[in-house]
């Protein structure tokens, strides 16, 4: 069932391997990166927001101790 | 009207946002799974092209990635209707996130589209009404993008983003027509829905390759959205909650 004959005939996609590669690796590279920044945007925003939300409830007790 | 119930639920972030949570991985999985399906079908069993040799297995990825880059701005129209309409909270957070993932479809389509270009006109580009107006599509993304970063209030970069979604719309069916209504040397569409000019085996791949690049969609959308709710719904107890109850509890 299998369409190429050898690996390398597999990687030459017969003649077009450059265009064809160049597709799927852009593709290829573009989905594995937007996931992963996706996922860093999402600890660095926690991180901020705790951060926000420590600093905004020292500052309540603050107000309500004195 | 059980389902309508059901909708207004999901409509509030505290509940909408576990229920992401969950889905996520799901979405992951069944991307992946279709996407090695459709690999396998499209690069290793599907038949050489007539007349474009090898070259046309950019197919697998070109049609799902135009096709997603449409789809997704019909989506982001959509909840920018729904929100115009309804002052829903949810909807502009839907459209901000599904933002950047269309913006990478509409690239990609213009990327592998110029590398099949290539080699079948011996151009990278020209200025045909489909390639053309892709890549108003690009530039519609990037515009929402950056006019809705350029305003500081959410409900009113939402409302701002939402009518310049709306205004674009018009040039998806320009996008998916242009190949009928003018002379172009883009090649006709190669799937419809009453026939298709392809072999079944390269059909399949592409369809499969298709369901992998939406699910993917979804799958880092749903990321996206997640994120954005917890910057925007910050003051709101469900957030405190989520971001540690330790900290939150200190006010109660």
């Amino acid at each position: 069932m299998i369409h190429w004959n050898s690996f390398a005939d597999f990687l030459a996609m017969g003649g077009y391997g450059f265009y064809v590669w160049g597709s799927f690796g852009a593709t290829a590279l573009i989905m594995a990166i937007e996931p992963i920044m996706v996922a860093r945007n999402r600890k660095t925003t926690i991180t901020r927001l705790q951060r926000q939300m420590r600093a905004e409830t020292r500052a309540e007790n603050r107000n309500t101790a004195e | 009207m059980k389902d309508r119930f059901n909708l207004y639920r999901f409509a509030s972030p505290a509940t909408f946002y576990p229920l992401a949570g969950t889905l996520i991985p799901y979405f992951a999985a069944i991307s992946v799974i279709f996407g090695l399906a459709g690999l396998y079908l499209g690069m290793l069993v599907a038949p050489t092209d007539f007349q474009q040799g090898e070259g046309y297995r950019i197919i697998f990825i070109h049609v799902p990635a135009s096709w997603m880059s449409m789809f997704i701005y019909l989506v982001m129209a959509f909840w920018a209707a729904i929100g115009l309409a309804f002052n829903t909270r949810l909807s502009g957070m839907m459209a901000q996130a599904l933002a950047p993932t269309g913006a990478l479809m509409a690239f990609l389509s213009l990327w592998t589209g110029a590398l099949w270009g290539k080699p079948m006109w011996g151009a990278w580009w020209v200025w045909d009404a489909r390639l053309t107006s892709e890549l108003i599509l690009l530039f519609l993304y990037i515009g929402y993008m950056a006019l809705t970063a350029a305003i500081d209030d959410a409900r009113r970069a939402d409302k701002a983003g939402g009518l310049l979604l709306l205004v674009g719309v018009v040039n998806v069916p320009i996008i998916y027509f242009s190949v009928k209504w003018w002379n172009t040397l883009h090649q006709g569409s190669s799937v419809n829905l009453t026939k298709s000019s392809m072999a079944e085996t390269m059909l399949w791949g592409m369809l499969l390759m298709a369901m992998c690049f939406w699910m993917y969609s979804i799958a880092v959308a749903l990321m996206r959205v997640r994120t954005i709710m917890l910057e925007r719904e910050r003051n709101t107890d469900w957030v405190k909650a989520e971001l540690g109850g330790q900290v939150a509890g200190g006010k109660k």
